[in-house]
């Protein structure tokens, strides 16, 4: 199919903006290929069937729109409870100053320039296989884009249980930052990894994370996405997942101009678990709020399990997005799919929209949808203004308990109490004004 | 401590008159039952006295210890010591039990000018008055009301009452659907918070609750109007003979 010519121009425009970074002809040749990818699509346009909800528009200019920078408050850094190592990102670049010593995670990290300037097999077959896969059925240039032109990230390897989370922390400092980051992780046989990401990154972030867990492996990720108000971030999760193994992935976003959450997820091996979850907290009081999560997950092989919950909290014309699809294909007999996405609307300048689809090519599955809009439920609230709870506290109450089924997908205790910790820390701070 | 007077009420969006007149006034160490027929007005009266929307108040007043009750939010009636047992608990999921109890409590001590209550203190209280009423730490930890019984229900509201220790109790038919033993249980709360500073309005269609807790006055309602005032015979003679009599002086 050919690309119309503004889209090609818009593409072309892009791409002149960058530069492609130099490294192993191996992954010359991937950049290559995706840069490839990214001229057949052309960049995502409004009229784009899969952008119907979202407006590209900031996402895809040569020039990162400029966005604020949210001064360092007294607030606790996310995750400081938790021990583990961080690797800091400032604008998109690695600061090895502010970053622990990446072997006390007890897994084989590598800077991504030096993971694709040598000869290192696993991210050799890694690096941009992935996010090819998940061009298809639908296209996904933006993370064509990443694989082409990303300048840096990580590239982790876990061949056992890791002794410690692996923490990258994004931080923004530049006002007109613009940010690609690309990230490979490996997850072998009966190995075990958590990731946990936060912060705003830049005021432009194009994130791309491939993730091959293989048999019996097992991949925790917790994100909590940074809240600079005008901040605009596309991420993309690629993930395959093996035989026995499983994958789940929890992300916390409050604030943020534009933010759209891809999560590409094969399951290609017998009784794997694949989780995706989310809570979203809007307020277009100070500013737009868009948040998209766009979710598919694949079912290619026996017995195995997906979730989907994604919960979303609107208020000051803030706007939500679900799209999400669990494709079974022929033979993934005993399938287990569920999908839920929800929406509480504390106004009506708030909006939600939602497609959930299903695609199902064998017949012994149970596989089960659904999404409500809905608004905060009167009868609670003056039940507990009654006890005497005044009413914006009593609303926030009534927020934590419809997020909580997102929330309580993350496994580790310690990583949920700090999620919920941070969610009642923003909306106390936020009533207190 | 609580004085209404000459109250209508109407609803807010339709020409509905529902509370035509209510005077009433109920003394500090006082327990006043109303009783009355289905549709009479009681649970309305005590909605409106603790502040639920879609009502308009079209004349009269009500007061707590000389305090405009009706120009207040539901919260600050709270904070002023008024509290509505609810004929029908509101479930709310996903709100554990004990947070909810303590975000109360904290909120109303707060609106107070009061020293919020420590955990460790809270959790003592909590569990010392759950025990005391028979509900038990797994109930607390759960969603308020929610999958508890009918029994359980009213029984997490005494609960809230003994904690948040209210100045003026209203209780909407707290002991209907209780089995004799936590219809005990229930009266033993009331009167365990009984006390020269205290009011209680006990709103029931049944002597028996009558029985353990002893009412100091009882009024009849029908009509949207208190139409007779009396002792404790006042609910014998309703037991007996029915509100008809009551209801021929309202029409
Ligand atoms: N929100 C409302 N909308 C419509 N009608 C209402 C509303 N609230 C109360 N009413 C009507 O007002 C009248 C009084 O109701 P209320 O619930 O106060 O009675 P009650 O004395 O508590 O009765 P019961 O003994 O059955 O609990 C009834 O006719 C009821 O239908
Ligand atoms: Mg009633």
């Amino acid at each position: 199919m050919a690309v119309a010519q503004p889209k090609t121009d818009a593409t072309e425009a892009r791409i002149a903006a960058l530069t492609m970074p130099e490294g192993a002809s191996w992954a010359t040749e991937a950049r290559k290929g995706a840069l490839a990818r990214l001229r057949a699509s052309g960049l995502p346009g409004p009229r784009d069937e899969y952008w119907r909800f979202t407006n590209p528009a900031g996402l895809v200019e040569p020039e990162a729109p400029r966005a604020a920078t949210f001064s360092d408050t007294d607030e606790r850094p996310i995750f400081d409870a938790i021990d583990r190592v961080k690797l800091v990102f400032v604008d998109g670049v690695f600061d090895e100053g502010l970053s622990d010593d990446p072997a006390l995670a007890g897994v084989e990290i590598l800077r991504l320039s030096d993971a694709l300037s040598r000869d290192i097999h696993w991210a050799r077959d890694l690096y941009g296989a992935l996010e090819e896969r998940g061009q298809t059925p639908v296209v996904r240039p933006l993370a064509a884009l990443n694989t082409a032109f990303a300048t840096d990230g990580v590239a982790i390897r876990a061949t056992g249980k890791a002794e410690r989370p692996v923490n990258l922390i994004y931080l923004h400092r530049s006002e007109t930052s613009d940010a690609i980051l690309h990230h490979l992780v490996r997850v072998e046989e009966g190995a075990e990894l958590t990731v946990l990401e936060n912060g705003p990154a830049a005021s432009r972030f194009n994130k791309c994370t491939e993730i091959d867990v293989a048999k019996g492996g097992t991949f925790h990720h917790v994100r909590a996405q940074g809240r600079d108000h005008e901040r605009r971030a596309v991420t993309h999760m690629f993930a395959r997942v093996a035989e026995e193994a499983r994958y789940k992935s929890f992300t916390l976003t409050a604030n943020g101009v534009m933010t759209r959450n891809e999560h590409v997820i094969e399951i290609v091996g017998d009784e794997a678990i694949a989780h995706v979850a989310g809570a979203a907290l809007g307020d277009g009081r100070t500013g737009k709020f868009h948040h998209d999560d766009t979710v598919f997950i694949t079912h290619d092989a026996v017995g195995c399990e997906s979730r989907q919950v994604f919960k979303k909290v609107l208020r000051n014309g803030a706007e939500g997005v679900f799209q999400g699809k669990i494709l079974v294909k022929p033979g993934a007999q005993k399938t287990d799919g569920y999908q839920i996405s929800q929406s509480l609307l504390l106004d009506e300048d708030s909006s939600f929209q939602a497609k959930p689809e299903l695609e199902i090519y064998a017949d012994d599955v149970a596989c089960s949808h659904g999404s409500t809009t809905g608004a905060i439920d009167e009868t609670a609230l003056f039940y507990l203004r009654s006890r005497g709870v005044p009413t914006a506290e009593a609303t926030d109450l009534l927020v934590l308990a419809f997020v909580a089924e997102a929330i309580d997908e993350i496994e580790d205790e310690a990583l949920r109490a700090d999620i919920l910790d941070r969610l009642s820390g923003w909306l106390e701070r936020r009533r207190q004004g | 401590m609580l004085e209404i007077k000459n109250l209508h009420v109407k609803l807010e969006e339709e020409d509905k008159a529902i509370l035509k007149g209510v005077d009433l006034s109920v003394e500090a160490g006082k327990v006043h039952a109303i009783m009355g027929p289905n549709g009479s007005g009681k649970s309305t009266l005590s909605y409106v006295l603790s502040g639920r929307d879609g009502y308009a108040v079209t004349d009269g007043t009500a007061t707590l210890d000389g305090e405009d009750l009706l120009e207040m939010e539901p919260e600050e009636r709270a904070a002023a010591g008024l509290f509505l047992a609810f004929q029908y608990p509101v479930e709310i999921p996903g709100v554990g039990n004990m947070t909810f109890l303590r975000t109360a409590l904290n909120a109303q001590r707060r609106a107070r000018g009061q020293e919020e209550m420590s955990s460790a203190d809270f959790l003592k209280t909590i569990r010392e008055k759950a025990k005391a009423l028979k509900i038990d730490s797994e109930m607390l930890k759960r969603p308020v009301n929610v999958g508890f019984s009918g029994g359980e229900k009213k029984r997490n509201e005494i609960l809230q009452m003994a904690m948040l220790e209210p100045k003026m109790c209203i209780l909407d038919e707290t002991d209907s659907g209780l089995d004799v033993d936590a219809m005990k249980l229930v009266a033993d709360g009331v009167n365990a918070l009984r006390d020269a500073g205290r009011g209680f309005l006990v709103i029931t269609h049944y002597q028996r609750l009558l029985d353990h807790i002893a009412p100091d006055v009882v009024h009849i309602m029908a009509n949207g109007k208190i139409v007779a005032t009396g002792g404790p015979e006042l609910a014998l003679e309703v037991e007996k003979n029915g509100y008809a009599s009551f209801e021929s002086e309202a029409a």
